[in-house]
């Protein structure tokens, strides 16, 4: 099983990481009584751990590898084969849905509002991760600004108010068409860039929106953020702050069912495939008659409309925002939820979204290791997932259920 | 005289200092499978860039003739999608299939052109969508069904055999009902069986009155199936004709065998 040769790779690297993390585990400089402790426990803590760590990889590796020389194919599909009959069987797929569905609504009369409002941020990112599902994932465009249209919906709405004193319920559409406006004033500039291109000036336009935001003090009150904002009213009725954020949390879950119900039927439509057409050959794409410039401004521009959406909803949620909660990292950890949960899946966003702002939440035991565990998730994720949680394989089944409702019918 | 249907003079196309496309006047008339040839480097598939609007020529004129207007229509400023949209509809040298679609989904992208539901209509879903997706995919089926993908139905195009990748974007091309169907080298790399077989396809998409204009390497393919020839050399044309002039055109012999030193 282990060889002589894998011990010996699994003892040098646990070397080189006794090593890397010699200044941090085992100095420690004590600077009011000027002494330094040397912790030469830690290092030995440190080599085994690295050492073990490196031949379960190693092991994990090679059954990775011995599958895809198996077949790739067959392998890959065949446990989303699982997962997707289960989704796609009515009778399953229904009873899944219930469970769901009813545990979503219990939770908040079960957990305290602590975890209610925790699970009200993790759907908010769901519908975050939905809309740029349709922009990297669907249409394949990289967007590292997405955040910007999530500023642009939680700024609407806070300024609106602020100036107008305009309702939460009359802000929601307009901050999700004004954010869709701005995705159309992004998307005709870039219309002619692809790929690491793209991803730059999206990372640009993220960024101006933010540095807007913090230095036109009159129209943002800057750096300071506005405060006050209102949460959403339910028929004019007085609530307390539990009641209140309980009341957001079913509405979060409204929107997130009303997101995937649209979301789907985009995805499984002519446009839906156009975007994929597009991903996957832009030059052919064009060829076979498909219009480059309306199809991109319609994925960005419908894209940001759900981030437009969630930034009201931000906004009224937290009562406050400043362009501090706008940052790259934001646009980051939404590409993350993409990615991880498997582009272009509408189940695997949910379940990426869930994952990566639910972890780092109860990984809080941790303490100072919670980040340092989190980024060692993803990166194993990556490396024995790299097609995400659940893989899209929408349409295979799809089409062939519809293929074969039309033998049936000729 | 009917027109022709596709109607090309003066082309030119320079990149930089390099004259790739000079002076080409090509017809192309209804029903009619006219190959173009030439050894590498000719400026053939450069010369299908320019049609389909993938490049701005430099100087020429290409007319399409639509058949609902009656009269001719000018391509050139128009963008690759408009192109296709007019009914000119191309498969190319090395194969850009949607790799991570289903074979049927590559054929039912060909069809976009021909229908018009958007975002409304998909969130609506109304009757009309529901009508049009319906006949989309009716179509797609079809025409699957001529080419003989059928059994691929719905396997990623990437998993594909090559040859059967090659027929996916001839039926992807179809699916756009074009006038005029650009075919360039589809038998580039298929074994002896599999160009056989692809031979009798388009005899068979001729015979239905197809127009088609290839570009084709394999002498065999073109001698069997084109009707007429276009021979190009450096961006120019050097002769034109039926298959037995080309055979004997010393111009064209002399292309392709290059000259005697001493002679």
């Amino acid at each position: 099983m282990i060889t002589f040769q894998e011990l010996k790779r699994s003892f040098f690297i646990s070397l080189w990481f006794v090593f890397l993390t010699f200044p941090i585990m085992v100095i420690r400089v004590d600077s009011i009584e000027k002494t330094v402790q040397w912790r030469w426990m830690n290092m030995l803590y440190v080599a085994v751990g690295a050492f073990i760590l490196s031949l379960i990889f190693r092991y994990m590796m090679r059954r990775k590898e011995g599958q895809s020389a198996d077949d790739d194919e067959e392998t890959s599909t065949s446990d989303q084969h699982l997962i997707h009959r289960w989704l796609t069987v009515p009778r399953y797929r229904n009873i899944i849905y219930g469970v769901m569905l009813t545990l979503a609504l219990v939770l908040p009369l079960v957990f305290s509002t602590y975890q209610t409002s925790i699970m009200t941020t993790a759907l908010l990112y769901v519908v975050l991760g939905l809309g740029l599902n349709i922009v990297v994932g669907l249409a394949g465009l990289l967007d590292l600004g997405y955040v910007a249209f999530y500023a642009v919906g939680a700024y609407t709405y806070a300024l609106l108010y602020h100036f107008f004193g305009m309702s939460f319920w009359i802000v929601l559409p307009l901050g999700g068409m004004l954010a869709a406006v701005f995705g159309i004033l992004l998307g005709i500039p870039v219309l002619r860039l692809r790929g690491d291109y793209l991803a730059i000036v999206t990372l640009g336009f993220g960024e101006i929106i933010r540095l807007i935001l913090e230095n036109w003090g009159e129209f943002s009150q800057g750096p300071s953020g506005v405060s006050n904002i209102p949460r959403p009213s339910f028929f004019g009725i007085d609530m307390s702050l539990d009641t209140a954020l309980i009341y957001i949390y079913y509405l979060m879950i409204a929107f997130v069912i009303f997101t995937i119900f649209i979301v789907n039927r985009l995805q499984n439509s002519r446009l839906g495939r156009a975007w994929v057409a597009l991903r996957e050959d832009e030059i052919a794409c064009q060829a076979m008659g498909i219009d480059k410039m309306k199809t991109k401004l319609a994925a960005f521009s419908l894209g940001a409309f759900w981030a437009g959406i969630a930034g009201v909803i931000f906004a009224a949620k937290t009562t406050f925002i400043s362009p501090r909660s706008f940052t790259f990292i934001e646009s980051a950890i939404i590409l993350s939820i993409v990615v991880l949960g498997g582009m272009g899946s509408i189940i695997g966003v949910i379940i990426g979204a869930m994952v990566l702002i639910l972890l780092p939440e109860y990984l809080r035991f941790l303490s100072e290791y919670r980040m340092l565990a989190f980024g060692a998730i993803l990166v194993c994720m990556m490396v024995f997932r790299p097609q995400g949680i659940i893989a899209s394989v929408r349409r295979t089944y799809t089409y062939n259920k519809k293929e074969t409702a039309d033998g049936e019918g000729a | 005289m009917a027109q022709p249907i596709l109607h090309v003079t003066g082309l030119t196309m320079d990149f930089g200092g390099i004259r790739a496309l000079n002076n080409i006047d090509l017809d192309v008339n209804e029903g009619e499978i006219v190959a173009l040839i030439g050894p590498n480097g000719a400026g053939k598939t450069t010369f299908f860039n320019c049609v389909t609007g993938i490049y701005q020529p430099t100087k020429g004129e290409i007319n399409v003739y639509n058949k609902h207007k009656g009269r001719q229509i000018s391509l050139l400023g128009m963008k690759p999608n408009q192109v296709t949209q007019q009914g000119l509809a191309r498969t190319f040298q090395n194969i850009r299939l949607f790799s991570q679609m289903t074979v049927l989904e590559n054929v039912m992208i060909g069809r976009h052109c021909r229908t018009k539901s958007f975002i409304i209509g998909a969130l609506l879903r109304d009757k009309r969508t529901l009508r049009e997706e319906e006949e989309i995919i009716q179509k797609s089926h079809q025409i699957l069904e001529k080419i003989g993908l059928t059994r691929y139905e719905n396997e990623f195009a990437k998993n594909l055999p090559y040859g059967a990748q090659r027929r996916l974007e001839i039926a992807r091309a179809l699916a756009t009902e074009p006038v005029l169907l650009l075919l360039d080298e589809p038998a580039a790399g298929m074994n002896p069986q599999e160009t056989i077989e692809l031979v009798s396809l388009i005899q068979e998409i001729a015979a239905e009155g197809q127009s088609i204009l290839l570009i084709e390497h394999d002498m065999k393919l073109v001698m069997s199936l084109s009707e007429r020839i276009f021979v190009m050399d450096y961006g120019k044309r050097i002769a034109e004709g039926t298959p037995e002039e080309i055979r004997h055109d010393p111009a064209v012999i002399k292309a392709y065998l290059g000259e005697e030193v001493d002679a």
